[in-house]
């Protein structure tokens, strides 16, 4: 189903014994591209516990992005995916009728859009909420109709959509505008960096920092800049090795090198893609920050070589 | 004695190393869903045939069944060994990611453990492939197959070992990557040897109650004839892959390398290439024979590059063959009885003392022929 010019949902049926999900959360999805299986992380849309079993996920279009690209453009009826369990921190307290507030940006109102739809279905309703939704345009806006719709059934529920090109940029000060006592509020936002960084530094200021719930969805950041120097990968579960530089990251390399290693999301989120660093030490490619503790846990795709390590992958 | 390398100049040998490696990417960026539906159609046809050829076999009393489900069951192990067994341990198809059809997770309808095989096959035989003294899979330890093997009176038996081992060759896989000679040569901690001896025990329990206990249980009235059925197919299954395998290195025409380990140290990509080339031959048949024998009738481009699908050996050969013959290098290939054939004749010479002068053309190839690189 089309939600954007570039962003489907997809429904899916998982297998017999699929553990019912918790709204907000995400899972893995592995899927062949020219015969590659590529596995990656999405948040899911649909309130769990169905009657016919399906989950939804949404996939917006990242350019250059080889699975995300294939599944808005190639995704067909009757298409066989593989699913790892949902899993993911992001949720909502099971209890409690607190206002709430959400801030989204783009693709980051999929695990909100899976609280929403959640919410609505209790008996009493959706509970005070104010949402803010932030997009390019008004056509871009990911489940803006949806929204939209919500609001116009749910007197309680505010929508406060953000269009960049209506609104200009984003900043934070427009909180205050548009929800006077945000701070007086539970809040999950999931957005870029930017806007996570800026919202954390905001909940901080006004002393209400636990209030704030995020959930990251940042892309690798190109880190020819960082410098180092790599060094030689042994991948000790999967007995390879192999040379690297300072900037690829460890999952790239290992699957260079033939290992079949797990991984998620490739961005630093889900974390399936963990390992123990055995010696050595490496290099965090979104900040640059080099760890040393042996025994530690990497998660090798944000992740590079800092001079000789051996990991238990 | 061979005289044929002399022609090549160090150059030589690093425009082969860089012509293969051409071919060799070419191949695996062209690789896509077409091979990847190639493979699991090859595992959908293997699991079908042994699930058609086991449900036979339950009511094999009734001789046509047993018939059907023996041929379809020694069909169905033939391809799980070779196409898929082999091919999918040396990490051909490890390009898709796929946990069920990988190197690191599959183990085999073999005796033999996956985890020991893949270190005596993929490391050892095919890093020093056919070197004297070096590549244990050059007679498999017990056959004198190379006039620079020393004789030893056990050796005139060997025509009726090669029998044995054909019959049982899962079971002299399995032995053989117990590696007991190197064990007695002090090479090998008799620790290891006794935790591999663990490994073996526990596979083989596993799959003679497989094939000899619990399918044969399972058959009822049929007990007799389906545990016979099984025999048989395992048996059909080690005579074919002993003669597939045996037609790879041991025909006229393969050499073997006359070498030290310390020899090997500035081999150049040409050089380890052009050792590949000269140590293997090839079989000649139809599309059916190749796939039976698990693509190792392309045993020259297997041995060129072993991690490269299986299904796409047959487009390479001709450019192999082509380079062969711009640089004068000896291709060899024949048809399976001939190849055979000259297999029976080598194992028949060498159960004699020398060998060396009466069949110059097993000649071991001396160290004066240099495939290293001045570096």
């Amino acid at each position: 189903m089309r939600e954007t010019r570039d962003c489907v949902s997809l429904w899916l049926r998982p297998g017999r014994g699929w553990p019912a999900h918790l709204p907000g959360q995400y899972v893995r999805v592995g899927v062949d591209v020219d015969g590659v299986r590529h596995w990656r992380t999405y948040s899911l849309t649909s309130v769990p516990r169905r009657r016919d079993g399906r989950i939804a996920i949404t996939v917006k279009r990242i350019a250059g992005g080889l699975v995300s690209e294939y599944l808005v453009s190639h995704a067909r009826r009757g298409m066989v995916v593989r699913l790892a369990p949902p899993t993911g921190q992001f949720v909502l307290p099971e209890e409690g009728d607190d206002a709430l507030l959400f801030v989204t940006a783009g693709s980051g109102v999929t695990p909100v859009m899976g609280m929403l739809r959640a919410l609505a279905q209790r008996p009493e309703g959706l509970p005070d909420v104010a949402h803010v939704h932030i997009s390019p345009s008004s056509d871009d806006a990911i489940f803006g109709e949806d929204l939209r719709t919500l609001a116009g059934r749910h007197d309680r529920y505010a929508l406060h959509e953000h269009h960049d090109d209506r609104d200009r940029r984003w900043d934070v000060r427009e909180l205050d505008r548009r929800v006077p006592d945000w701070s007086a509020r539970q809040t999950w936002a999931c957005g870029p960096a930017g806007l996570l960084d800026a919202l954390g530094e905001r909940f901080a200021r006004a002393g209400v920092a636990d209030h704030l719930h995020l959930e990251r969805f940042q892309p690798v950041l190109a880190s020819a800049d960082l410098g180092g120097s790599g060094g030689r990968v042994r991948f000790l579960a999967s007995a390879k090795e192999v040379e690297t530089d300072g900037t690829t990251p460890l999952l790239v390399a290992g699957e260079q090198a033939g290992a079949l290693l797990p991984h998620g999301c490739r961005m630093g989120i889900c974390n399936s893609c963990t390992g123990r660093l055995h010696s050595g030490a490496v290099r965090d490619l979104r900040t640059g920050d080099v760890q040393h503790a042996e025994g530690q846990m990497v998660r090798t795709c944000v992740s590079a070589a800092a001079g000789p390590i051996e990991i238990d992958l | 004695m061979n005289t044929f390398l002399e022609h090549l100049t160090p150059e030589d040998l690093d425009d082969i190393g860089r012509e293969l490696d051409a071919i060799r990417d070419e191949v695996m960026a062209d690789l896509g869903e077409r091979d990847a539906a190639y493979i699991r159609k090859v595992v959908k046809v293997q699991r079908g045939l042994e699930g058609a050829g086991r449900a036979s076999l339950l009511v094999s009393l009734f001789p046509p069944a047993w018939l059907a489900g023996t041929t379809a069951l020694a069909v169905a192990k033939v391809l799980e060994n070779m196409e898929l067994g082999h091919n999918v341990m040396h990490g051909q198809w490890d390009w898709m990611r796929d946990p069920e059809i990988h190197s690191a997770t599959w183990e085999w309808d073999n005796v033999s453990a996956a985890e020991g095989w893949k270190k005596s096959h993929n490391y050892e035989h095919h890093t020093y492939t056919n070197i004297v003294g070096k590549d244990r899979d050059l007679g498999y330890t017990v056959l004198r197959l190379d006039a620079g093997q020393p004789w030893k009176p056990f050796h005139l038996a060997q025509p009726l070992l090669n029998v044995v081992l054909a019959a049982g060759f899962q079971w002299g896989v399995a032995l053989y990557d117990l590696e007991l000679d190197e064990a007695r040569k002090g090479r090998k901690p008799w620790s290891r040897v006794a935790s591999d001896v663990g490994r073996l025990g526990r596979k083989a329990a596993r799959q003679l109650t497989k094939d000899y206990v619990a399918w044969p249980l399972l058959s009822g009235p049929s007990a007799v004839p389906a545990l016979l059925g099984n025999l048989t197919a395992n048996v059909a299954r080690n005579v074919w892959t002993h003669t597939v395998i045996f037609c790879g290195h041991f025909p006229d025409g393969a050499e073997t390398f006359d070498f030290e380990e310390s020899d090997l140290d500035g081999e150049s990509r040409g050089g380890w290439y052009v050792r590949q080339l000269l140590g293997s031959c090839n079989v000649d048949g139809p599309p059916v024979m190749h796939l039976m024998s698990g693509h190792l009738s392309y045993q020259i481009e297997h041995h060129l590059f072993p991690d490269l699908p299986s299904n796409r050996y047959a487009e390479v050969a001709p450019r192999v063959r082509a380079l062969c013959e711009r640089y004068d290098l000896p291709y060899v290939s024949g048809s399976l009885p001939r190849q055979y054939a000259q297999v029976l004749r080598k194992i028949l010479r060498m159960s004699l003392p020398g060998g060396g002068e009466a069949a110059p053309e097993t000649a071991t190839m001396p160290e004066a022929i240099d495939l290293r690189l001045a570096a």
